[in-house]
């Protein structure tokens, strides 16, 4: 048994119900304080059901990895959390996702504030194609964050700090974002969405696109952005996973095999499939 | 082994196989070459006939720019113009009695003989000569002597003075000394009398009648009396009233809807029959449209008649389609993503669409209505059924104004009897046409390198 969780007793207000069955995880291991809460899940495209019951905690300040084999729905779960789905024809989501104790579907629910609160990094990085500064304040601007100039130019400064991107860039923010390398321009995503200063911030397999060097870059700023930030990331990569996540889980065929801290996942998994998923037999 | 270098040596099985390759490869050579020989042969072929149009309409055209003027002594003789001075407003006078004093005496100014002005002017270059005034007064363009009225209106004091004046020629001593008249016709099928023909020639050689650019082409308005000093300035603004309705009708309302229905609209039953719709009204004929304007806004709106303001109407509805549809490709071609990283920040529908996805789409636009506008720019047949096809001889002040459109002029000069003038003048009004067009794509492209240089 692993003890990443240990701090976090049990009688805190662990709430979000039963965890997944399959994974039959003792009390001890559960997450630590829920931000994000999802429990029977369901997903539809159309007539195909793409998740099947899934009930997973997305844990305060900590980073949680998503990850399985193509198609099995761990990008489709994430974006739930911000009801990006809404945008997608013929999707439909049943079950409940709360995020701090609020519903996300629930009808009286701003999709614009919900957002501004989860905010999102997709896997091809998508600056606009404006100039760098730009591009960072654009999410304060429609949301009102700065009442003045200055003050707008030090959120976008910090954000592209804790982005670890402000060094390389300085000298030309005004220059258009679309000029940077794929990793810069990575990282000026995840600016762009820390400058709205979100509570939890979804990351669709950021690295898929960036080369070993970028990735360790944004790796590395996962892990500090941590200390501020729920994250939650979709990745291919289970090396990934086990490198920049406090817990891992699996999905697979639409399924949530399997949830737990990671250090268990990788070493000690108590399903079969997971087994075989993280030791490279299929997938 | 399947090693596919050559240094290496191929096993059999290799070698078999590379044969094969090589024998298609021969063949998929040659269809690539003839493929690509029917491309060449095809666009030789319609560069041709570009180059062979130009050619006809230039080679026509060009010369109706220049034409025949007579430098003659004007003399503004007290005997001809047997006037009082031009009143001038005493005191104790009311502003209405001598406005009316000066209304009689631009009457009586009109009432002037001045062709007669004319005739001594044009008979002191050719003195001793036995010719007809009839025969002279041919060889002026009937407008002329109003020329010397304004100017004689203008200046008062010219009475009784002598000045080199600019006269047009007429439209067939133009025709005579250019040479689009066979000499050898006899007299009978000429339009010039003899005496006429060898004063047109002696003053031509006198170096008194010169071939001039021909302003009037420009500043005129169309003219049947007159033929040489018929000009396109009533039909070039019809057409930019017409081009001014077009674009602030057609586009914003094209615009609108195209990124309503691609962007905002359900996809329903409802937007699909609208959708089907619009495509099939970019295919109706140009003429079912200018059928639909004569019956909705001239005889159940009751707009005027010939007015640009209903053309402008016709051909914004003619329009419309083709900017929604072309709107609508563009706005499809936006990439996903871009609409995902608004959203994913907590952007609203109509901020991802205004702040993002159509700053992407205005060069997309911008050609969809320089398309439209060009299209419609050179439209004619919707013009003839709401009567666009009048003869008016006024340059129109306003889109409610009688005008005709400058495709709509070609169509009447090339159908007027005095073929021999007006077909040049068809071809330069065709030259006038293309110019404007050409210009609005220049722009077009112009603005779309900038506003894609900007990204």
């Amino acid at each position: 048994m692993t003890n990443i969780a240990k701090s976090e007793n049990t009688d805190m207000n662990m709430s979000s119900g039963p965890f997944v069955d399959v994974a039959n995880t003792p009390k001890q291991q559960r997450a630590p304080k829920a931000r994000v809460t999802a429990q029977n899940v369901n997903v539809f495209y159309g007539q195909k059901q793409a998740l099947f019951d899934v009930c997973v905690d997305v844990p305060d300040r900590s980073v949680i990895a998503f990850i399985g084999p193509s198609g099995c729905g761990k990008s489709t779960f994430l974006r739930c959390l911000n009801r990006m789905n809404d945008t997608i024809e013929g999707c439909r989501v049943e079950g409940d996702i709360k995020l701090d104790g609020q519903d996300v579907y629930d009808p009286k629910i701003d999709v614009v504030e919900l957002r501004a609160r989860v905010g999102m990094v997709f896997q091809k990085p998508n600056p606009f194609p404006k100039s760098i500064f730009e591009n960072v304040a654009y999410g304060p601007k429609i949301h009102g964050l700065a009442t003045n100039k200055t003050e707008l130019e030090e959120i976008v400064v910090t954000s592209l700090r804790k982005a670890s991107l402000f060094e390389e860039v300085k000298d030309r923010l005004h220059e258009p974002g679309t000029g940077l390398s794929g990793g810069q321009q990575q990282r000026l995503c995840i600016a762009r969405a820390i400058a709205v200063s979100p509570e939890v911030i979804l990351m669709d397999e950021p690295c898929s696109a960036l080369d070993p060097i970028a990735t360790a870059k944004i790796e590395e700023l996962i892990d500090e952005l941590r200390a501020n930030y729920t994250i939650a990331i979709v990745t291919h990569s289970m090396q990934q996973a086990a490198r920049v996540s406090q817990r891992t889980a699996f999905f697979h065929l639409g399924l949530l095999v399997e949830e737990g801290p990671t250090e268990t996942i990788f070493t000690a998994p108590n399903d079969k499939r997971t087994q075989d998923y993280v030791t490279g037999r299929f997938g | 082994m399947t090693d596919l270098s050559q240094n290496a040596s191929p096993t059999d099985g290799s070698q078999a196989r590379l044969k094969r390759i090589r024998a298609g490869l021969g063949k998929r050579h040659a269809r690539e070459k003839r493929f690509r020989l029917y491309g060449i042969v095809a666009i030789a072929a319609a560069l041709t006939f570009v180059a062979i149009l130009f050619a006809m309409i230039l080679s026509k055209g060009l010369p109706a720019f220049q034409q025949a003027t007579l430098t003659v002594p004007v003399t503004f003789s007290q005997e001809l113009i047997d006037l009082e001075p031009r009143p001038v407003r005493e005191s104790g006078q009311s502003a209405a009695d001598f406005r009316a004093a000066d209304l009689r005496w631009q009457r009586d100014v009109t009432l002037v003989n001045w062709n007669r002005v004319v005739e001594d002017a044009v008979r002191s270059l050719a003195p001793g000569s036995e010719i007809s005034s009839r025969d002279l007064q041919s060889l002026i363009d009937s407008a002329e002597r109003f020329k010397l009225r304004d100017a004689f209106v203008a200046n008062p004091n010219l009475l009784g003075q002598t000045v080199d004046m600019q006269l047009l020629a007429s439209a067939n001593a133009d025709n005579w000394l250019k040479g689009n008249i066979n000499r050898d016709l006899p007299d009978s099928q000429q339009q010039l009398s003899a005496p006429a023909r060898a004063l047109a020639d002696e003053l031509y050689a006198d170096g008194n009648i010169r071939m001039a650019f021909a302003w009037h082409i420009f500043t005129n308005t169309d003219s049947r009396s007159a033929p040489a000093s018929a000009g396109l300035a009533g039909a070039f603004m019809g057409s930019l009233y017409m081009m001014m309705v077009v674009i602030v009708l057609a586009v914003p309302i094209g615009v609108a809807s195209a990124i309503y229905l691609e962007e905002f609209a359900p996809k329903n039953r409802l937007t699909d029959i609208i959708e089907v719709n619009i495509n099939n009204l970019a295919a109706v004929p140009s003429i079912v449209f200018g059928l639909l304007g004569a019956a909705v806004f001239i005889n159940y709106f009751r707009l005027p008649l010939s007015a640009p303001i209903v053309g402008g109407l016709v051909l914004t509805l003619m329009t419309l389609p083709t900017i929604i549809i072309a709107t609508r490709s563009s706005l499809r071609a936006v990439p996903p993503s871009l609409r995902q990283a608004a959203l994913g920040l907590g952007a609203s529908k109509t901020q991802t669409v205004f702040h993002h996805v159509l700053p992407v789409t205005y060069p997309g636009i911008l050609t969809a209505t320089i398309i439209g506008v060009a299209q419609a720019l050179g439209e004619t047949a919707p013009l003839l059924l709401i009567g666009m096809n009048a003869f008016v001889a006024s340059v129109p002040g306003s889109p409610f104004d009688q005008s005709t459109a400058l495709p709509v002029q070609i169509y009447l000069w090339q159908g007027n009897e005095n073929r021999n003038f007006f077909e040049a003048r068809t071809s330069a009004a065709i030259i006038v046409l293309l110019a404007l067009m050409i210009s609005l794509n220049a722009i077009a492209i112009f603005l779309r390198s900038r506003l894609e240089r900007r990204r």
